[in-house]
């Protein structure tokens, strides 16, 4: 235990945008703003005030950052101007640098297949998303999952917006060489960046 | 002559993807309309707003310099231009922080040097209704439509990302007009007043989160339905396929009986311009868009 409070200062040097975090003045609108408002345990001002209260482990192993749609609403009203969505996406992806995040957070898990997805050939494929995503639960699950999408799934084929044929590969970049170099080298930098704690 | 543009088209806009539908009826309006779109060569996926969780911030930023450096390369003079809202958003968002914070603009140049890039920021990125209310204007578009829509009630449903943070038009963030205006030149009727008009969808929480955002999606269908209109008019990939295709999920739900077709505004445009189904991608409808497949067949 420390007497003095450092969980303010890693979030500021560690977290995207994260030095914004002091300026938050707890009016709350972002919270009433927040179109799965009701779905957070802690809206965006009350982890605000728990950083500064040094809520390290309520608040890197909460799921209300996860709640967010990216609808960017609370940054168009902040009196204050914080860029409170992409503080959040910060936290999230903090969250999981440190090993902190819920088990089974269905947002995170999306969001860790999407990334993988994209930075394999540099574009998304979207039937291998799609499918991943179903299984991402289990077999049993995403036999379930599979069924209700059915319908859905045969309409984007009718209509031509999927093409069973990206399972044999599909688009990509053509200097994927390049892209994947370029992705790990700016991962480099940004880990020779955070503060150790 | 042709205006032109280094186009950004995104992963959900290429060949059997789920907007194709929305690439195929933007080139149809740009036909008409004079504008050249140049593809920018080797172009990658912007991560969109739900690449967090695996890219940390500099990986991100540079995936959308890099589509910016690709542009500055090949298409110089041209500004960056993007029809889906997370590729424009994204795209538009590394450019002004790196213009802004030189520590940032230093770090993705030095990762971009792997790909044998440079990111100058010498670019403006912008949607592709800034450069039709902006390059064109509200009247030259009004001026091309050889069959008004009349007759047809549309909620213009903007959404989200092609709104907030950086607005169009200079338009207020809770009640903008531009598509209203643009639904109104093709000859229907707009509503200005539609509640539900910048309120949220769920974006890709659609997949994680079903039940919260198809609770979201309801409201939006709800209000149209009430506002009496015939359709939905969006200008955003997610938009659109989180409003058309889980309307059936959503009756079973709910009760409701919703069957209303949701297409892009290009779509809308083509079909005004006098261009066949095809053009207009009405086949790339789920729920068809019967009012427009009558006019485009006449």
């Amino acid at each position: 235990m420390k007497y003095r409070n450092n969980f303010l200062r890693e979030v500021e040097a560690n977290v995207e945008e994260g030095e914004w975090v002091k300026r938050c003045m707890q009016c709350g609108v972002c919270s009433g703003s927040c179109p799965l408002g009701p779905h957070w345990d802690h809206p965006p001002q009350e982890l605000f005030m728990m950083i500064r209260a040094g809520k390290r482990e309520e608040v890197l192993s909460s799921e209300s950052m996860w709640m967010c749609t990216s609808c960017y609403n609370c940054i168009a009203r902040c009196p204050r101007e914080l860029p409170i969505t992409h503080i959040m996406h910060g936290l999230a992806h903090y969250a999981v640098r440190l090993g902190m995040v819920p088990k089974n957070q269905q947002t995170q898990k999306f969001a860790q297949k999407f990334w993988n997805n994209l930075s394999k050939k540099g574009r998304v494929n979207e039937l291998k998303l799609g499918l991943s995503l179903y299984f991402m639960n289990g077999f049993m699950e995403g036999i379930k999952t599979s069924l209700k999408m059915q319908k859905i799934g045969l309409g984007m084929w009718k209509t031509k917006r999927m093409d069973p044929m990206e399972i044999l590969g599909g688009h990509g970049c053509k200097d994927t060489k390049g892209l994947q170099a370029m992705l790990k080298k700016a991962s480099e930098i940004e880990a020779a960046k955070k503060v150790k704690v | 002559m042709a205006k032109e543009y280094s186009y950004y088209p995104g992963c959900s806009s290429q060949k059997g993807a789920s907007s194709s539908n929305q690439l195929r009826s933007t080139q149809a309006i740009c036909k008409e309309l004079g504008i050249q779109l140049n593809e920018i060569p080797d172009w990658n996926c912007c991560s969109a707003s739900i690449g967090y969780a695996g890219g940390g911030e500099l990986p991100r930023l540079a995936l959308s310099a890099r589509n910016i450096a690709l542009s500055e390369k090949h298409h110089p003079n041209q500004d960056v231009v993007a029809t889906c809202a997370a590729c424009w958003l994204a795209t538009r968002e590394t450019n002004d922080r790196l213009t802004e914070n030189k520590a940032l603009f230093a770090e993705t140049n030095e990762a971009l040097k792997e790909a044998g890039l440079v990111f100058n920021g010498q670019k403006k990125v912008r949607h592709m209704v800034e450069v039709l209310i902006e390059d064109i204007g509200f009247e030259e578009m009004k001026n091309h439509v050889k069959k008004p829509l009349e007759g047809i009630k549309i909620a213009g449903y903007v959404g989200c990302q092609t709104n907030r943070p950086f607005g169009i038009d200079g338009e207020s963030f809770e009640n903008p007009v531009y598509l209203d205006k643009m639904i109104e030149a093709m000859g229907a009727e707009s509503i200005p007043d539609y509640e539900k008009k910048v309120s949220c969808c769920g974006g890709a929480l659609m997949f994680s989160e079903p039940e919260k955002s198809q609770a979201l999606v309801k409201e939006i269908l709800e209000s149209a339905h009430d506002n009496g209109a015939d359709m939905i008019v969006t200008p955003c990939p997610v938009c659109q396929m989180n409003t058309e295709v889980y309307q059936e999920q959503i009756n079973a739900k709910y009760g409701t009986k919703f069957n209303i077709p949701s297409v892009y505004y290009s779509t809308l445009m083509s079909v005004a311009y006098g261009q066949t189904a095809e053009e207009a991608a009405l086949k790339g409808q789920m729920i068809r868009a019967t009012k427009l497949e009558e006019i485009a067949d006449k």
